[in-house]
């Protein structure tokens, strides 16, 4: 019987059974970040353990630095505590470092592809829930907690039970203004925010197979979102294309074969899945939450739904906590709502293709008057690419504001935030209760919709057309 | 031969999808420590805008004080892979929690801090919330014999992966167990560096 993607790249890694369940994988990349890691660190110290692979393991500065000001001390006392923890650690470790000097730093899912850090067929482990999204490259990428990165930091590996298989078929081609955001908003809500618990998800089909690279990573980093331990897609010449020449990939004398490595990536004709979703793609609409968690997600066209249109009990009470907390009522239109903040960034949109989609909508149109709206590029490469492309010219003339890279308001860990009851149009993954700061009311769109509700002061259908 | 893994008070926390923002929000985690994260837990919820007591949040009714088993519903744990989460729930004296569901990174990181996590069907859970609507509830949970015991001779069995409970009931080093394996982790390096140089 043949093995899927995820199959193979589990089997390869296998270093020995920890017991019947139980394998030890091996560990090809490990991130880490200021926030998950300095326990791991302290913990290591405290047992006289080292780092085995110090040069296995990569470090970056994002979640909780400025946005304003490439300062350690620009985002407060306790953060710069937490940056310098982090400095020490890998100065100690003689871990490399992306530090808020160096002009590459960025959000850690956003560097890891560009430095050529993933790679097919890795296992790549982060303590970040959205490490899921290196699965864009065919690598088994997933989120760790501080104890697991401790364990990575002493000795390349984990341990890990196969999870089951979901494959995610996506036909048909995309409407207009229908982007890979769309695509994994519409996806988690038919499948519900627990529904890819347990499960790794394979999103493959014609529509992923057109899909840049920036796209799939979209796609693939929010798979958390339905409770996915990982995302994955196959890597084919569109992932060679985009890994050629990046600072880690494999040099010219060992191109050719890991190539032809890469092309042996995928799952096999035969392979069986424990679930598949078949989704098509041209019946998607610009999508926009309207709730508290990504499963609660609509296309902009249509009303707010009323509580009592779901059957379950829980998702019925769900629903009415989450549109008085939205400060929302049943059967409004969300193209009727005013907005007062537009954060396009965070590691599921800030790449430079989600820039210029957002770019090509703003063009020499105005920020709406009383509406806040930030630009965060994911790393310093997409901040000097959207420069020279007359990016950040075209987002400043507009009023946006063109900030320095980081995670920011994503999660709101600096002193990016949004204000109680203030509504915010966001590219982010999280439209939790307090994502973005206590009370906030995030509503998750794409980058063109973010920056079509900058310019209109509230949510419009962008592919309607004519809402500017 | 039964281990009694703990004897405590419930908390029904009545929600789906509970997530680790609203279990430990952003501003808790700039922390260099792994302690102090108690009056952090459900930061949100638990204290209003002006810093008191929410008195409409479970956690600060009288009749909960002191609970140690945290009963609740469908993927708990859910968003941020934190583990300042389960530091929270666990310095606060939760070492049990019972739900229909979790997410993956938080239970594995529950796990490995000791903590118990059950999963029980919707109907069982339905069951014992329906309990906890009768009045505060003491229960006893034994691992060994993977039991719900609410006094009175009734109880509710529930299932465990048999290497968790192993780890659990011998409080087994999670790093340790594997270092065993060294000498296979060399190896393994070894051969990847043959037969995939450009991995480094």
């Amino acid at each position: 019987m043949g093995q899927t993607l995820y199959q193979k790249i589990y089997q390869s890694h296998v270093v020995g059974k920890l017991n019947p369940s139980t394998d030890l994988l091996y560990v090809d990349r490990h991130l880490i970040h200021e926030v998950t890691s300095p326990q791991a660190f302290s913990g290591l110290r405290l047992a006289g353990r080292k780092v085995r692979r110090t040069d296995l393991t990569f470090a970056t500065m994002d979640h909780n630095v400025s946005t304003q000001r490439r300062s350690l001390d620009a985002a407060g006392e306790t953060s710069r505590k937490q940056l310098e923890a982090l400095a020490e650690n890998c100065a100690e470790s003689q871990i490399p470092i992306l530090d808020l000097t160096h002009p590459d730093q960025g959000i850690v899912h956003v560097i890891g592809p560009e430095q050529g850090l993933t790679q097919p067929g890795m296992i790549i482990v982060c303590g970040d829930s959205h490490t899921s999204t290196h699965g864009a490259f065919g690598a088994l990428a997933f989120g760790i907690g501080t104890s697991e990165v401790e364990h990575v930091l002493a000795t390349q590996t984990l341990p890990q039970q196969q999870a089951k298989t979901l494959k995610v078929e996506i036909n048909g081609e995309l409407s207009p203004h229908v982007t890979a955001k769309d695509v994994i908003l519409a996806v988690i809500g038919q499948l519900g925010t627990a529904g890819g618990n347990g499960y790794v998800a394979e999103f493959c089909g014609e529509t992923i197979r057109d899909l840049s690279m920036e796209s799939r990573m979209t796609l693939c980093n929010m798979s958390i979102e339905m409770g996915a331990k990982a995302g994955l897609i196959a890597p084919d010449e569109t992932t060679f294309a985009y890994l050629k020449g990046k600072a880690h990939a494999p040099s010219a004398e060992h191109w050719t074969a890991a190539v032809s490595y890469w092309q042996s990536l995928h799952s096999d004709s035969d392979a069986t899945f424990d679930k598949i979703v078949v989704i098509d793609a041209s019946s998607i609409a610009p999508q926009i939450t309207w709730g508290t968690n990504p499963e609660q997600v609509i296309a902009v066209d249509t009303p707010v739904p009323a509580p009592e249109s779901f059957s379950d009990e829980s998702k019925r009470h769900a629903a009415e906590r989450a549109l008085q907390y939205m400060g929302l009522t049943a059967g409004q239109k969300l193209t009727d709502c005013k907005v007062d903040v537009v954060f396009i960034g965070s590691c599921t949109n800030s790449r430079i293709e989600d820039l210029r989609a957002a770019a090509s909508v703003v063009g020499t149109k105005k920020v709406a008057a009383g509406v806040r709206a930030l630009v965060v590029p994911g790393s310093g490469i997409v901040k000097r690419q959207a420069e020279a492309e007359g990016l950040a010219d075209i987002f400043k003339n507009a009023g946006f504001e063109w900030r320095e890279p980081g995670c920011s308001m994503c999660l709101g860990m600096n002193d990016d935030r949004v204000a109680a009851e203030e509504r915010c149009a966001s590219t982010s993954n999280r439209n939790f209760e307090g994502r973005q700061g206590r009370g906030a009311r995030t509503h998750l769109v794409s980058p063109a919709m973010a920056a079509a509700a900058a310019i209109a002061g509230k949510f419009v259908n962008i592919a309607s057309g004519d809402w500017a | 031969m039964s281990k009694i893994f703990t004897s405590g008070l419930i908390c029904p926390l009545d929600k789906n999808n509970v997530d680790t923002d609203q279990i430990i929000p952003k501003q808790f985690l700039t922390s260099v420590s792994r302690d102090g994260f108690a009056e952090a837990l459900f930061y949100d919820w638990r204290y209003l805008a002006n810093g008191t007591p929410n008195p409409e949040f479970v956690l600060n009714f009288p009749q909960y004080q002191g609970a140690s088993i945290l009963l609740t519903r469908a993927n708990f744990g859910c968003g941020s892979s934190r583990e300042h989460a389960p530091w929270a729930l666990q310095q606060y004296g939760f070492q049990v929690i019972i739900a229909e569901s979790f997410a993956d990174i938080f239970f594995n990181n529950s796990v490995n801090n000791g903590m118990l996590l059950i999963q029980l069907s919707k109907t069982n859970i339905e069951m014992l919330f329906n309990r906890c609507a009768q009045g505060p509830q003491q229960w006893q949970i034994d691992l060994a014999s993977q039991e719900i015991m609410f006094g009175n001779n009734a109880a509710m069995g529930f299932n465990i992966d048999p290497d968790i409970k192993q780890r659990l009931l011998l409080g087994l080093d999670f790093i340790g167990s594997s270092e065993q394996l060294t000498p296979q982790i060399t190896a393994y390096e070894q051969q990847r560096k043959a037969s995939m140089p450009w991995l480094g």
